[in-house]
């Protein structure tokens, strides 16, 4: 059971009907349903969570919301454990198993708190000024200690059982936030029949009200947003999204939201939904209603557990139902700690003084304090805190004029709680992430919105309106304006509910770093800033005294808000003391900017369903499946799954390829080239268009026949190849790698639209239409003659470079002869729904013949051996036609194509550039590793120049010896010399020979 | 993610298009007429500048058809959309959209068509 | 300037802190400087340090319009290495990566260079051609370099997944030992403490507005503390080099995009090297605070903000996830962007320039942080004999004419 001692009689929104069993650092406690685990540890008098970064210093519960510093837990073992979460922020769940983190060997005794000891010399910026020498202790002394000191909770070591969704919407009005303003700039938006979204980081809505004791329209303040949660849902196009994070805002209204949907339930049960679900919202208008954040006060020895926010305390005791302490003492520049200390003391706590830094009271809320008997004092200091591991006592001075120093004897107070208020931070980081300017507002103490850069505005707490009156007012006002201004209504503001009036405040004291009996870093005290960090105000001082002076610079230095939470309750501190340094007023120091996202965000959740199989599409052909049911294996090229060999038996990729080389040099074999881009290219201007892409003349292509085409960039160098057949008068298709054909169709579709849009071209991609069998051999003709009775197959009527339309075994084809082996070859197309059949029957009419389906490793070989290239193989973007020695596909008549101006260049030009050769190696078994550097020496040591490298090396079955393509500095004037490849082990000599290393007549091929 | 208002098909994401860098850059009727360096400034030489930017977009998973943008580098708001071929008038009208609010361009981009 | 060590460490510890020295100067302008380096970023302290330091020139300013380091210095993945593949990169990269070697001593300044390896993966059989090719060659221009079998990757960093089943399976990698990461801000700090101990005058907050010239030379800069004259003048500022050279009427063939990178909450250490998967577009390594540092992707489209769209994180993450299933659970603490600078070929310009003794450094695109030392130390050299140094000759501007471009595009399609 919770201990009776720290929960209120009764109240709060906890359900004390339903108790929660969860484990803290081992031990076995017990909380009520609708507890966060900080405030489940309170009500067992938990004040110690965990130690701080650098120093290892005791740390509590700072805060009771998502700007928590402090209170870091590792929740759960296993594949399901996660880091730095945050105990203001965890719902307990039954079975719930947390521990504290960066503590050993654990959080009450920790070894790393000897870091405390040393903290007079680990200052900002201490590691920049030391481990320097010897040099060599850096990467094995120094560097591995500090490693080790280094994180916060530890990463899983198992991957992720849950899984996670995206949703992609579109609003009117999305509100972030639903505290007051929030929920009545949803009301004000969805009366006027606008789409609107309102999301809340908490369990349920209602903001600041769900911690309040005020009423509206005459009711408690809770039932207000119970009833109009309830009128918002009765709206259909209204969509409610508790425990969802508005994380990111980015350009043109889209924002990103983090849903936690399962993590507040047991874990372990069967995953029916996603754990998170990430939305992506398009917002016409956004509203935010982000709230603020109370501000903590730097004072000596500010950081021990049971040091709260102010604020954070009244919410323990009134919706949770918790008292974080006996006896508390408030230290506050304001009066909103007053309202706290009431509520506490309401709740059962004493309140053994309110420390004021201010140096007279008014308002009513002192009033009430004082005629309740609380003690104030006023112009008085908390000057030291008493305690290890929780705060035993506080000393109190009176303050000096000048509000540096404190004067007189110390008052001891004892207490096991002191509350803090320096003043409030508007919520302002999601309006700095839209890019809006922010402005210092001198008598709030706080940035503000200023200008808006995107369809947004602010209302309430976030935009430093603090009265409810207001933030019920400013809400229903942004989202009238909001809907209107998506086309909605006329911006008519909604009747307001009525509240009991507020006093005025009374103006804020702000001392930022509270005055105590030794000088800022002068004695053993220390004034946190940054809590997680271990950044204190004399950090910063000493910041500045270093010349650190642009904040940026402060922040980098001394690590201030650097944090898992961001600064949220740091970032204003640090600058204002910054400042007070450098004499200078705060906004012309600056202001920090927000980044995405507001709270730490999951990978997983970003990432969403694209792991695993869905990480990239996978494209498959139309015989993928006879593949996979022969055994293939497959080569990615792009999205595409291409066979890589088909292995027989026990055979591996080398005996694999060599048999289907032989098949092919000896008899047939069918690859599988559905893969390769295909463009249909229509209309009068066609051809014209081709000859100015390609380097080499298509205006008099012949209808029927095929042309082998290079294209270069602009630049001059090969982009990509491939043959393209005249169909019909005006009517082409064009062939591509299979890797750039998508970017070919948009490079033509750029010219045709941008450059020449007086050319009546049209492109389509028609790559997904056919499925394309590639039938090779010398007894190819016999394979297809069968297929395709009808058609004339003779080298006469078909010859090498044409086209024929026929009826292959009953499927209307396109038949092209063409080849990438240098054998006779057809490349039958046929529509995609008929290719599985189509190769099925190749392969029936093939096996008479031993036909022998191969895959890309195959091809390549075959290909070498005619010494074809490869687009990105044989060239890397800075390779021209002509040092692959393909001079001949430039044509020297066309006065201009894409690339011809390039050619004359200076370097381009030269006659010594690398140029493509084939290779020998002189033990006729040593296959070269492709990617070898070649010399023109044999030996030497690095650097060695080099004068080119291997493209392609490979085994040849067919010549019965290795082979090789190289691109080699004047290779052309190499021939039949010799250069050298240094291997590391050793180097092999090699013959420059002429790339064509097998039938250089291309009898085979026009057979 | 911008939103991308395509003349044809209207307001999109950014994912739908392709950019094609600095518009209104013709390419050379003769490009042997020209020296190696104005060849230069035509392949690689950029504007770049820090403000309003006229550009080229193509609507790549939807109409695949390319049009102009003019976008401020800075805010990325989009000040205009215009078709190809439009680019003398593009140069008139550009500067005064200097000064429009940024909000009202968005709310324009934002509307639904 | 006190020397920084432990001992000063902890004799200042004993006065508070109270006596430590500006880290660096923070000067107002003078009237007249013989060098003006326009950036305070690495690259632009550098060639001050090494103007000082290499060339005895201290009569030398640099203007930086914002705060020292705020452009790329203090928004990258603090990744460092050699490993390019053509000659003149892998020489260049290689003279930085021994500069930084040595760069803490050098500096006296902790800039905390972690030779923990970086490996780059191969995921298909192009990148591991492409991986061989660059293995080779870096191995003969005397760059260390070594190709690790699938089994050889997951030995170095066991948290690797090496699944078959994944939709593009680690084929293997190349790893290069004494690549590592620095802290970057340390670069840019340790650089300006040391060039300002030299005599440099570090101007912060001063933005330049024009360069002045006469007879084709240029003679000064009007910047928002007024006029001031300068013998020489070299820009030095990433993702702005168009704007400063369009002052001195100068085209370049840069265009700016904004780089994308993120960090994780701190965790303890998990990773021990940085991985790097061009194929599958992420990058991955562990501050010494234990933050997993991750660089995603260049945003499609040019640009001056420091930010980018959301959907090129998004895009990263399923990568991340398909090579490390276990960060699944962790979260992004920050996202940020930065403005780079990318040529047509991917490599930089350091270079004279059409105005006399008007010099540029820029172009580094996604490579910049590891070049800092010896972008510095090759553009000082450039600007005191007003020539190029031989590790940058092939870097000139005029090679966008002759077509001698050193294209590093074909070797690193994405990001590095």
């Amino acid at each position: 059971m919770t201990k009776a001692e720290f929960r209120t009689p009764t109240g709060g929104r906890i359900d004390r009907g339903r108790p929660v069993n969860f484990t803290f650092n081992g031990k076995a406690l017990q909380g009520y349903a609708g507890d966060t685990l900080a405030s489940a540890l309170l009500a067992n008098g938990i004040h110690l969570v965990g130690r701080s970064f650098k120093y290892h210093r005791p740390r509590g519960i700072l805060s009771a919301g998502s700007e928590e510093p402090n209170a870091l837990i590792q929740l759960e073992r296993g594949n399901r454990t996660e880091p730095n979460l945050r105990a203001t922020q965890i719902e307990i769940y039954e079975g719930l198993v947390a521990s504290s983190q960066n503590a050993w060997p654990n959080v009450e005794t920790d070894v790393g708190s000897i870091n405390n000891v040393l903290s007079k010399i680990f200052v900002a910026g201490f590691y920049y000024k030391t481990f320097m020498h010897p040099q060599s202790f850096w990467m094995k002394v120094y560097e591995p200690v500090i490693r080790r000191a280094a994180g916060l909770g530890k990463a899983p070591v198992e991957p992720d059982p849950d899984f996670y969704d995206k949703m992609h919407i579109h609003c009117d009005v999305l509100v972030a936030g639903s505290g007051p303003a929030g929920l009545m700039a949803a009301l004000a938006a969805a009366k006027t029949g606008a789409r609107v979204v309102i999301a809340d980081e908490q369990n349920e809505f209602g903001g600041s009200l769900l911690a309040s004791r005020e009423t509206i329209d005459g009711k408690p303040a809770a039932d207000w947003v119970r009833d109009t949660v309830e009128e918002l849902k009765r709206f259909p196009e209204v969509r409610l999204l508790p425990r969802t994070t508005v994380t990111g805002y980015y350009d043109h209204n889209y924002l990103i939201m983090a849903e936690r949907r399962t993590d507040h339930l047991p874990r372990g049960l069967a995953p029916k939904v996603s754990r998170q679900r990430l939305w992506k919202v398009r917002a016409s208008q956004v509203v935010l209603a982000t709230g603020a954040h109370e501000r903590p006060l730097v004072f000596a020895d500010n950081d021990r557990p049971g040091v709260m926010l102010a604020d954070a305390a009244r919410t323990y005791a009134n919706r949770f139902g918790t008292l974080p302490g006996k006896r508390a003492v408030v230290l506050t520049n304001n009066d909103s700690a007053y309202q706290a200390a009431l509520d506490l003391a309401d709740a059962g706590v004493a309140i053994a003084a309110i420390v004021d830094l201010r140096t007279q009271l008014g308002g009513p809320l002192a009033a009430q304090a004082k005629q309740r008997g609380i003690r104030i004092l006023t112009n008085s200091a908390v000057t030291a805190t008493y305690g290890a591991k929780r705060v035993t006592g506080v000393d109190v001075m009176t303050i000096n004029g000048s509000g540096e120093s404190v004067i007189g004897a110390p008052t001891k107070i004892d207490c096991d709680l002191v509350l803090m208020s320096g003043g409030w931070n508007p919520a302002v980081h999601l309006f700095s992430q839209s890019t809006g300017k922010l402005r210092y507002d001198d008598a709030l103490a706080c940035f503000v919105p200023n200008v808006s850069m995107q369809a947004e505005r602010s209302a309430g707490a976030c935009k430093a309106t603090f009265t409810l009156a207001g933030c019920l007012a400013e809400g229903a006002a942004a989202g009238a304006e909001a809907a209107k201004a998506a086309g909605h209504g006329e911006g008519e503001v909604p009747a307001l509910p009525s509240v009991e009036r507020t006093e005025p405040q009374q103006p804020i004291r702000p001392l930022w770093v509270v005055p105590s009996t030794d000088l800022v870093g002068h004695g053993k005290a220390k004034h946190f800033v940054d809590f997680q960090n271990d950044v204190s105000a004399a950090d910063v001082l000493l910041a500045s005294r270093e010349g650190y002076q642009s904040v940026e610079h402060l922040k980098r230095y001394t690590t201030t808000g650097m944090g898992t939470d961001q600064g949220k309750t740091s970032n204003v501190n640090a600058l204002a003391i910054l400042a007070k340094s450098l004499a200078s007023p705060i906004p012309q120091v600056g202001t920090t900017t927000f980044r995405p996202p507001y709270t730490p965000t999951t990978y997983g959740v970003l990432a969403g369903r694209d792991v695993g199989e869905l990480a990239d599409p996978a494209r498959h052909t139309p015989m993928h499946s006879w593949h996979v049911a022969h055994n293939a294996l497959f080569e990615d090229v792009g999205q595409w799954k291409r066979p890589w060999y088909f292995p027989q038996g026990s055979e591996d990729l080398h005996a694999a390829v060599r048999r289907e080389c032989r098949a092919v040099r000896s008899s047939v074999g069918v690859l599988d080239a559905s893969t390769l881009g295909k463009i249909d290219i229509q209309g009068p201007d066609a051809a014209q268009f081709l000859n100015r892409v390609y380097t080499n003349a298509f205006l008099k292509l012949e209808i029927g026949k095929c042309r082998y085409g290079v294209m270069c960039k602009e630049d001059g160098m090969v982009m990509d190849d491939g043959v393209t057949t005249r169909l019909g008068p005006n009517h082409f298709l064009m062939t591509t790698t299979t890797g750039n054909a998508a970017k070919v169709l948009d490079w033509l579709e750029d010219y045709l639209q941008t450059e020449w849009p007086d050319l009546r071209v049209f492109l389509t991609s028609v790559t997904e239409h056919y499925a394309t069998a590639s039938i090779a051999g010398p007894k190819a003709r016999e394979v297809v003659a069968e297929l395709a009775p009808d058609l004339d197959m003779s080298a006469e009527a078909f010859p090498y470079m044409s086209y024929r339309e026929a009826v292959v075994a009953g499927v209307p084809a396109r038949i092209f002869r063409i080849s990438f082996t240098g054998e006779l070859s057809y490349e039958i197309n046929v529509p995609a729904y008929n290719g599985l059949y189509v190769w099925e029957q190749i392969m029936r009419v093939g096996a008479k013949h031993g036909i022998t389906p191969y895959g890309t490793e195959t091809m390549h070989v075959l290909r070498a051996e005619k010494g074809y290239i490869i687009v990105g193989q044989e060239t890397d973007a800075t390779v021209t036609p002509q040092d692959l020695g393909m001079g001949w596909v430039v044509s020297k008549q066309k006065p201009d194509f894409i690339g011809k101006r390039s050619f004359s260049r200076e370097d381009t030009s030269r006659s010594d550039r690398k140029q493509l050769v084939g290779l020998l190696t002189e033990d006729p078994n040593e296959v070269l590793p492709e990617g070898a550097q070649l010399t023109a020496t044999a030996d030497g040591h690095p650097p060695i120049p080099m004068i080119g490298h291997v493209t392609s090396s490979y085994y040849s079955e067919t010549l019965g010896r290795s082979i090789a393509l190289a691109l080699v500095k004047d290779g052309f004037q190499r021939m039949d010399q010799h250069i050298f490849a240094p291997l590391g082990g050793k180097t092999v000599k090699c013959a420059v020979t002429k790339p064509v290393f097998y039938d250089p007549e291309g009898v085979r091929l026009h057979g | 993610m911008l939103t991308i208002n395509c003349p044809w098909c209207g307001p999109r994401d950014e994912t739908e298009f392709g950019f094609g860098g600095e518009a209104h850059r013709t390419r050379p009727a003769d490009p042997s007429a020209l020296s190696d360096a104005e060849w230069a400034e035509f392949l690689f030489m950029r504007t770049n500048p820090k403000g309003l930017h006229r550009e080229r977009w193509v609507h790549s998973h939807g109409c695949r058809r390319w049009f102009n943008v003019e976008r401020h580098t800075v805010t990325n708001e989009i000040t205009r959309v215009y078709q190809m071929g439009s680019a003398s008038e593009a140069a008139e009208t550009a500067p005064a959209a200097e000064q429009a609010p940024a909000t009202a361009a968005i709310e324009k981009q934002g509307s639904r068509s | 300037m006190a020397k920084y060590s432990i001992f000063s460490l902890v004799k200042n510890a004993l006065s508070h802190h109270q006596n430590w020295d500006r880290a660096w100067r923070d000067n107002r302008p003078k009237d007249s400087y013989d060098v003006i380096i326009i950036g305070g970023g690495g690259h632009g302290l550098a060639t001050a340090y090494y103007l000082a330091k290499e060339h005895g020139i201290t009569n030398v300013a640099v203007l930086e319009k914002g705060w020292l380091g705020g452009g790329n210095t203090g928004r990258n993945t603090t990744i460092i290495r050699s490993n390019y593949l053509w000659d003149e990169s892998a020489a260049l990269y290689e003279k930085s990566l021994q500069l930084y070697e040595g760069l803490s001593q050098d500096l006296n300044y902790n800039i905390m260079f972690s030779q923990r390896g970086v490996l780059n993966l191969a995921h298909n059989l192009g990148d591991v051609r492409e991986a061989m090719r660059r293995v080779h060659a870096l191995r003969l221009n005397g760059i260390d370099s070594e190709w690790l079998t699938t089994e050889q990757v997951k030995e170095f960093c066991p948290i690797i997944n090496d699944s078959r089943q994944v939709r593009y399976p680690i084929m293997g990698g190349t790893l290069q030992r004494r690549a590592g990461t620095a802290r970057h801000d340390a670069v840019a700090w340790g650089f300006a403490r040391a060039a300002s101990a030299r005599g440099v005058d570090i101007i912060q907050n001063c933005e330049v507005k024009g360069i002045r010239r006469e007879g084709g030379k240029v003679v000064g800069v009007d910047t928002s503390m007024g006029y001031i004259k300068a013998g020489k003048v070299g820009i030095v500022a990433a993702g702005h080099s168009s704007v400063l050279a369009e002052m001195a009427d100068i085209r370049l063939p840069v265009e700016s995009h904004p780089l994308q990178a993120l960090v994780s909450e701190p965790v303890k250490p998990v990773i021990d090297c940085v991985v790097m998967s061009n194929a599958v577009h992420v990058y991955v390594s562990q501050s010494d605070k234990g933050e997993l540092v991750i660089g995603a992707g260049v945003d499609a489209y040019t640009s001056y903000g420091q930010r980018g769209s959301f959907h090129v994180i998004e895009h990263q993450m399923g990568a991340l996830l398909e090579l490390f299933p276990i960060f699944s659970r962790l979260r992004m603490l920050r996202q940020w962007g930065g403005i780079v600078d990318v040529c047509p070929d991917a490599s930089p310009i350091i270079s004279k320039t059409p105005v006399d003794n008007l010099f540029i450094n820029c172009g580094w695109g996604t490579g910049g942080f590891k070049a800092t030392p010896g972008s510095g130390f090759v553009f000082a050299h450039t600007l005191a004999q007003g020539q190029p140094h031989a590790l940058n000759a092939a870097f000139g501007l005029n090679r966008f004419e002759t077509g001698y471009l050193i294209d590093e595009h074909g070797a690193a399609a994405v990001a590095h």
